[in-house]
């Protein structure tokens, strides 16, 4: 799909008319992707661009003029001159045909599928479907079945469009799905002894087009037009999936894969899209807080970054930053080092890869942090078992890292620990400041995935009390320090990054758009 | 006919010849009747003659849709790198035929060389013999002359000595209707599910394994080697009516009449005739009603349309279906046509491969409504409803089967609609009461 242009022979393009739109698309394309390029959906089922083309469902029948039978849209070609009618009679009344069909052993409970709101079938019902059902007969039953996995199979509502068996064949690379029976009693089946385990099975999910394939985690807990959803990139390891925070109430519920050809496809691995919790935990840092005697006593936002301040002049800057922090806050943080004389270090915790084969380069990675890259673009150091065994000359700055299991007699006796975090360890009632910042789900911000793909990320929900987004702290503490900050937004303090930082020069906060880009010495996929 | 009866006077018996003799089985037997001459002689040849010869004889596919076979096999390019197959559809699983049956049984080397052949001429070296799961019988003589054609050198390495490379394996399926169309048959051999695949790219481009494929009919290839023999002027010859369908033809005759069995005719004979004198015509006080000419996938005729038709590929088209395999099934005025049609529908919701949405379900839903109507449930909806699914079942799917599941449907409701009504409006089957009378 993306051969290096070298070696790629120029791409002949095909002129053809759909719906009276003239479009051009390369030879080869498919007619649906040759609709949806000149902004016509065709509806479909079991067609995915994340997967082979298996032309079962029959929903994207079109007519092509001069062809003697209505021609599955996602299984043939474009040619030259042809004329498509994606919403002819002809073509409305075979789809109105094939959704009566799906729909007569549908079992219809949309009120309590988890599916309602998001469901391909309701939307294809409602543009192109029949008021009505003639069937008048019982219709077919089968229990639902455990998957295995974070995966349940509602047997009654499956359309056998078969996306699921053919990600679990041809991307995960685990057949453990099959489609099991003939005629109408034919069920996705699962092989005996194996279940959905794989670390990418969860996808299956997303795939399904109908309420067929549930996730456990959030079945029966939100319907899908409660929730709010946002653009963000998955924190949980050096990926960087692009991905969907859904938010109800200013809590995340669940996150789902957002398309990215350069990253992840259509896919996020079960780790990354299970691990959410944490983004939701209520005990969090949300008062600024400054020592006053043996206490820490709750203090204007004013007075606690003087007292930072205070205790950060004539002092070098020890910082240890969380590889959770946003390329902003680590170009701060990297200035107060520079600035501070100072040093920058990071922890990352480690976990097994797990690659989904069809993907090249896609795997959930063994450093379990969104930013280690941009950690160490910044100059930051890695040291999982700090020593630092500072002395009074040194004030250690504790960014978002909880430092758990970290003896504190590793760390020495410091002038001060100030905190800059989403959370209070218990070691933190030891600081001489304390500055509470929101998470990543609470702020935007851009995180640097292993190639070094910069990528932005949205607020998807309000940070608690009165923390504040972590750029905006660290721009108001260097701004006491005689540093040139002043930012109001992330998006100047990412234009300050590309403007005195080597590796981003050149970047700008719009043409990151959505999709990302390549800091330099990157890979650009 | 040759079995269980003698032959017919005015049948044309070429490949049923044999048939009822056991000797004919053994490979010295075959040899002694002429066998495996044109194996010798066309491997003597160049493949693109074998070709011209298959075409000027006008031999056409058995199996159901009557593709020229010589242009079928022009189809594979020579020399194009690839490794080419053969296969041979051996998995007559269309109800009503069983005429392939029959050629496997007694005259299993008529079928070797006709794939041997037919492999040299489209540049394979390798032939599949698919045969139907409940062959058995077929399976073990097939199988035990195919031993017997290696032992004999005929097939193998050097391929009756000439140097020329033949394999021939005889695979059994697992007995699915739906492994008798080609490409799910490609999917079978290959060890997956027999789902019928995505046309394009046709087998003669990309088929079994991925590679250049051509794929016969048991009959078709039996054919081809008294073609190689007598000429293709001989074959040509063989026509009582169109001159676009050349040859003889085995129809498999069942169902309400006296002499079921196989008949074996020139293309162009009177269907009238047929019925009535080579298969003795109606059972004893009974009159035919309805008749299926070609396996259960064509329009059904009344006894009128037949009685009116030639028995060739344009013959049958003419009076409304088609030659399909041969498989020629009879009912008489006995027998309740809504009864029959739920039959062949349940038929077809058993065998659909669930690929298809029309298919899966259309089939099934045909079969309920059906059986709703013949258990006197029906509505006059109904009636209307079966059309519109088939019309939902027809041309829109990727192999044929929905559409042969709506053809009866079809064809029953146009023609015996009044036996429909007469379920509804008598809330029983009326045929019922006047075979219990």
């Amino acid at each position: 799909m993306t051969a290096p242009a070298t070696t790629a022979p120029a791409t002949k393009m095909v002129s053809l008319t759909i719906e009276g739109r003239q479009v051009s698309v390369p030879e080869g394309t498919s007619i649906l992707e040759a609709a949806k390029y000149a902004g016509i959906l065709v509806p479909h089922y079991c067609y995915h661009p994340g997967l082979p083309v298996a032309g079962v469902c029959r929903m994207c029948l079109v007519e092509v003029e001069k062809a003697p039978k209505l021609a599955p849209s996602c299984a043939t070609s474009v040619a030259e001159g042809q004329v498509v009618h994606v919403h002819s009679e002809k073509a409305l009344e075979a789809r109105k045909g094939v959704l009566e069909l799906l729909l007569i052993n549908h079992p219809l409970d949309c009120p309590i599928c988890d599916q309602a709101g998001e469901c391909e079938l309701q939307d294809y019902t409602y543009m192109e479907g029949r008021p009505d059902s003639r069937l008048r007969d019982p219709k077919r039953f089968n229990p639902m079945e455990d998957f295995g996995g974070d995966v349940i199979y509602v047997t009654n509502r499956c359309i056998l469009c078969t996306r699921c068996v053919r990600f679990m064949d041809t991307m995960a690379e685990d057949p453990v799905l099959n489609v099991s029976e003939r005629g109408d009693r034919a069920v996705i089946g699962k092989f005996e002894g194996h279940d959905l385990t794989h670390p990418w099975a969860g996808n299956v999910i997303d795939l399904c087009p109908v309420g067929a394939l549930l996730s456990k985690d959030s079945l029966n807990k939100v319907r899908a037009w409660e929730v709010d959803r946002t653009a963000s990139v998955c924190p949980n390891c050096t990926q960087g999936c692009n991905m969907i925070v859904e938010t109800r109430d200013n809590t995340v519920v669940r996150l789902r894969p957002r398309p990215n050809e350069a990253v992840n496809r259509f896919f996020m691995c079960d780790y990354g899209r299970l691990n959410y919790r944490w983004m939701n935990r209520q005990d969090r840092a949300d008062t600024p807080l400054v020592r006053r005697g043996s206490e820490l006593v709750a203090a204007d936002w004013e007075v606690a970054l003087q007292a930072a301040a205070q205790q950060l002049q004539g002092a070098k800057a020890r910082v240890i930053a969380s590889p959770m922090l946003s390329n902003e806050a680590l170009g701060l943080l990297a200035r107060l080092v520079r600035r501070t004389g100072g040093s920058g270090s990071y922890r990352v915790a480690k976990g097994e890869r797990a690659p989904l084969p069809g993907v090249k380069d896609l795997a959930r990675r063994e450093e379990l942090g969104a930013n280690v890259r941009g950690l160490e673009l910044f100059g930051f150091t890695r040291s999982d078992t700090p020593a630092w065994n500072l002395g009074s000359g040194d004030v250690l700055v504790v960014a978002d890292e909880e430092l758990s299991g970290v003896d504190s007699s590793a760390i020495g006796s410091p002038k001060a620990i100030i905190v800059i975090g989403t959370t209070l360890p218990s070691w933190a009632s030891g600081a001489a400041v304390v500055l509470p910042i929101a998470n990543f789900t609470e702020e935007e911000g851009t995180f640097t995935n292993v190639d070094g793909r910069v990528q932005r990320f949205m607020q998807a929900k309000t940070a608690p009390g009165y923390a504040r987004p972590s750029f905006a702290v660290l721009a108001d503490l260097l701004a006491l320090l005689g540093e040139t900050t002043g930012y109001m937004l992330a998006s100047e303090a990412f234009a300050a990054l590309a403007s005195s930082e080597a590796p981003f020069n050149g970047l700008s906060w719009d043409a990151l758009g959505l999709r990302g880009a390549v800091v330099a010495g990157g890979t650009n996929r | 006919m040759g079995y269980p009866h003698k032959s017919h006077p005015r049948e044309t018996p070429v490949l049923s010849k044999h048939f009822g003799d056991p000797e004919a089985r053994t490979l010295a037997g075959w040899r002694q009747r002429g066998g495996y001459r044109a194996l010798e002689q066309a491997l003597g040849m160049a493949p693109a003659d074998i070709v011209n010869v298959v075409k000027e004889s006008g031999l056409r596919g058995r199996g159901g849709a009557g593709f020229p076979t010589g242009m079928k096999w022009s189809f594979m390019k020579p020399g194009d790198g690839k490794p080419h197959y053969l296969c041979c559809n051996a998995d007559e699983s269309e109800p009503g035929t069983f005429k392939d049956r029959e050629i496997m049984r007694w005259t299993p080397h008529a079928l070797i060389e006709g794939c041997a052949l037919g492999a040299h001429a489209i540049g394979a070296e390798t032939a599949y013999i698919y045969i139907r799961g409940e062959f058995t019988e077929p399976l073990n003589v097939m199988e035990a002359a195919v031993r017997e054609a290696y032992r004999d050198g005929i097939l193998g390495k050097n391929a009756m000595g000439t140097g020329k490379r033949v394999d021939v394996h005889v695979h059994k399926g697992a007995g699915a209707y739906i492994c008798g169309e080609e490409t799910a048959l490609m999917n079978s051999l290959e060890g997956r599910r027999g789902n019928p695949r995505i046309k394009p790219p046709f087998p003669a481009v990309a088929g079994l394994f991925g590679q250049p494929t051509t794929i016969n009919n048991v009959e078709t290839l039996a054919a081809v080697p008294h073609i190689l023999t007598n000429g293709a002027q001989w074959y040509k010859d063989m026509c009582l009516s169109s001159p676009k369908s050349t040859g003889s033809k085995l129809f498999s005759v069942c169902g309400n009449i006296r002499k079921p069995g196989n008949y074996e005719i020139t293309m162009g004979f009177p269907f009238k005739e047929f019925l009535y004198d080579l298969c003795g015509g109606p059972l004893p006080g009974r009159k035919f009603k309805a008749i299926i000419p070609g396996g259960s996938s064509v329009p059904i005729q009344t006894v009128e349309e037949a009685e009116a038709t030639l028995m060739d590929y344009e013959g049958f088209v003419a009076q409304g279906t088609m030659l399909g395999s041969g498989g020629v099934i009879v009912f008489d005025d006995s027998q309740c046509m809504v009864k029959q049609i739920a039959r062949l529908a349940r038929f077809y919701a058993h065998e659909s491969c669930a690929q298809c949405t029309q298919c899966r379900e259309g089939t099934a839903w045909t079969t309920r409504i059906l059986e709703r109507i013949e258990h006197g449930e029906g509505t006059m909806e109904d009636l209307d409803t079966l059309l519109e699914i088939g019309e939902n079942m027809t041309g829109k799917t990727i192999c044929v089967l929905s559409d042969s599941c709506a053809t009866p449907v079809f064809s029953g409701l146009k023609k015996w609609r009044h036996e429909f009504e007469a379920h509804i409006k008598q809330k029983r089957c009326p045929m019922r009461t006047a075979v219990a009378a």
